[in-house]
């Protein structure tokens, strides 16, 4: 284990969404930087296959499969966590699906499914670690919201709306939990190579590879995010070198929104 | 942490507050600095400080104020330390007043230290960065983004430093520099606490209207530079971190 340098050694960390994409990058930095992590998703195949990576490279990860659409799968995970952990320190909200579609024609479907995926959920799992953190004298949340949490996007109505009121629900529940331990921020990356994005390509019709190349042009930057970068910037919030850091979106897009 | 390891960086009002904390972060992380600032004593104390412990940092004194004083700055930098691979643009004054009350003076000096200066020092780093890279941080300020009464220049200067540093991140990130702004709110430094009369009794005041309920210290935001200059924050350009202790989201 390398040196300890975000002072985060044996602290208990539960990653949602961590089957794939920058939840996975989350679980696997915070094993890297010496944290107990549970692993938590849908698909237990890949959950499993996270968890057995990260005890590969020395780490210790447990699954808990979770479907956080509903409350009291939130209540359950959160349970199951302590079960494996013996209390939890920093909680990583990075379930996220996205529909590309306007709002004319977004189906009921597909806005019940993104605001339950990328909302509810979120409020339910901290809401379900609130009292555990209380307990404890304090805790670490951290949510990935994104640039569509300030600016809009087009043909992504269900999923701008879902991380406006992300970014909201984390400047809340920041000042609800500042006098009292919790620190409360989110991320807030642009395109990331993640299954994700390849979804939206499929979404969109478009061949992937030239959707990707496009959307690496439309970044200062010129390239898109690996999730390896949101973790580490997750990382930085997670840590006790962001003590001052509360209620914040940091951004991490590659210069878009400074346009 | 060795984010800056051999890291060639140069820290502009390092002779107290937040940038005396951001050069012993620097070198706590491996980085070689040159310091600068108007106060000899000051900057010679820092830099002797972080040589006793081991690191490398030397002082140049600069006044800011002045363009050619800059340019000498930066090029002085480059000859200190091989090159420049990140520039902190730190330095900073306040004065008081609304807009009918500043004096002239103290409206141009805020905006020659708090904003000029940034951009001539930057414009100098630039160029010497264009080929292979690296990174600024500039101190913005909560009052950046919202303002606060009786504060006029520093409102002013702060929120042009911001917008300076996301057109400078726009015109520079092929260029693989990454420019980015650390946004605190009050932090507790010289520039806050000089002339206060009861310090204990100001920073009961001060924390009361923080969420978090206290106001930041230095290394506080000192820890957010070195995130920001550092490879882990490789993907950010032109954002502006903002630490505050909550202050914003209310």
């Amino acid at each position: 284990m390398a040196a300890d340098v975000w002072g985060l050694a044996g602290r208990r960390a539960l990653v949602t969404g961590a089957t794939s994409g920058i939840g996975a990058a989350c679980a696997r930095a915070l094993a890297g930087a010496g944290c107990r992590v549970v692993v938590s998703g849908r698909d237990a195949g890949r959950g499993e296959a996270v968890c057995r990576e990260i005890a590969a490279a020395g780490g210790e990860a447990h699954f808990v499969a979770a479907d956080l659409r509903a409350s009291e799968a939130a209540e359950g995970l959160v349970a199951a966590a302590l079960e494996r952990l013996g209390g939890l320190d920093v909680l990583v909200n990075a379930a996220g699906v996205i529909h590309r579609r306007d709002a004319p024609s977004t189906t009921d479907e597909a806005w019940r499914e993104t605001l339950a995926v990328n909302l509810d959920a979120v409020f339910y799992a901290c809401r379900a670690a609130w009292p555990v953190m209380l307990g404890q004298g304090g805790g670490v949340i951290v949510t990935v919201a994104s640039d569509a949490s300030m600016i809009g996007a087009p043909r992504m109505a269900a999923y701008c709306a879902s991380k406006g009121a992300v970014l909201q629900l984390t400047r809340a529940m920041a000042l609800d939990g500042a006098r009292r331990g919790i620190r409360v921020n989110a991320v807030c990356p642009d395109e990331v190579a993640t299954p994700m994005l390849e979804s939206e390509a499929r979404q969109l019709g478009r061949d992937p590879e030239a959707f990707l190349a496009e959307a690496a042009e439309g970044i200062p930057l010129g390239r898109i995010a690996a999730p390896e970068e949101v973790a580490d910037a997750v990382l930085f919030l997670a840590s006790e070198r962001a003590r001052f850091v509360t209620g914040t979106g940091l951004v991490l897009d590659g210069g878009v929104t400074a346009r | 942490m060795s984010d800056l390891t051999a890291k060639r960086a140069l820290v502009t009002g390092a002779t107290s507050g937040i940038g005396a904390a951001t050069a012993r972060a620097f070198a706590a992380a491996g980085a070689r600095l040159v310091l600068s600032g108007r106060d000899r004593a000051r900057g010679e104390a820092v830099a002797a400080e972080i040589v006793a412990g081991g690191g490398e940092a030397r002082f140049h004194r600069a006044d800011l104020r002045d363009s050619g004083a800059c340019d000498a700055l930066v090029a002085a930098a480059v000859q200190s330390l091989g090159g420049l691979d990140i520039l902190v643009n730190d330095a900073g004054v306040f004065h008081r007043g609304d807009v009918a009350t500043i004096e002239p003076w103290a409206w141009r000096e805020t905006l020659a230290v708090n904003l000029d200066a940034v951009f001539f020092l930057s414009r100098a780093a630039v160029r010497l960065m264009h080929d292979r890279g690296g990174a600024i941080v500039n101190v913005a300020s909560d009052w950046a983004l919202t303002a606060g009464e009786d504060a006029v220049a520093y409102c002013a200067a702060k929120g042009g430093v911001l917008m300076l540093t996301r057109a400078m991140a726009l015109d520079h990130a092929r260029e693989g520099i990454r420019i980015n702004a650390v946004c605190p709110g009050e932090v507790e430094t010289p520039m806050l606490t000089e002339g206060v009369a009861d310090l204990e009794a100001a920073r009961a005041r001060w924390a009361e209207a923080v969420p978090l309920g206290r106001i930041a210290s230095p290394e506080d935001v000192a820890e957010a530079i070195l995130f920001l200059a550092s490879p882990r924050a490789r993907h950010m350009t032109g954002s502006a971190l903002v630490i505050d202790g909550g202050a914003g989201a209310a």
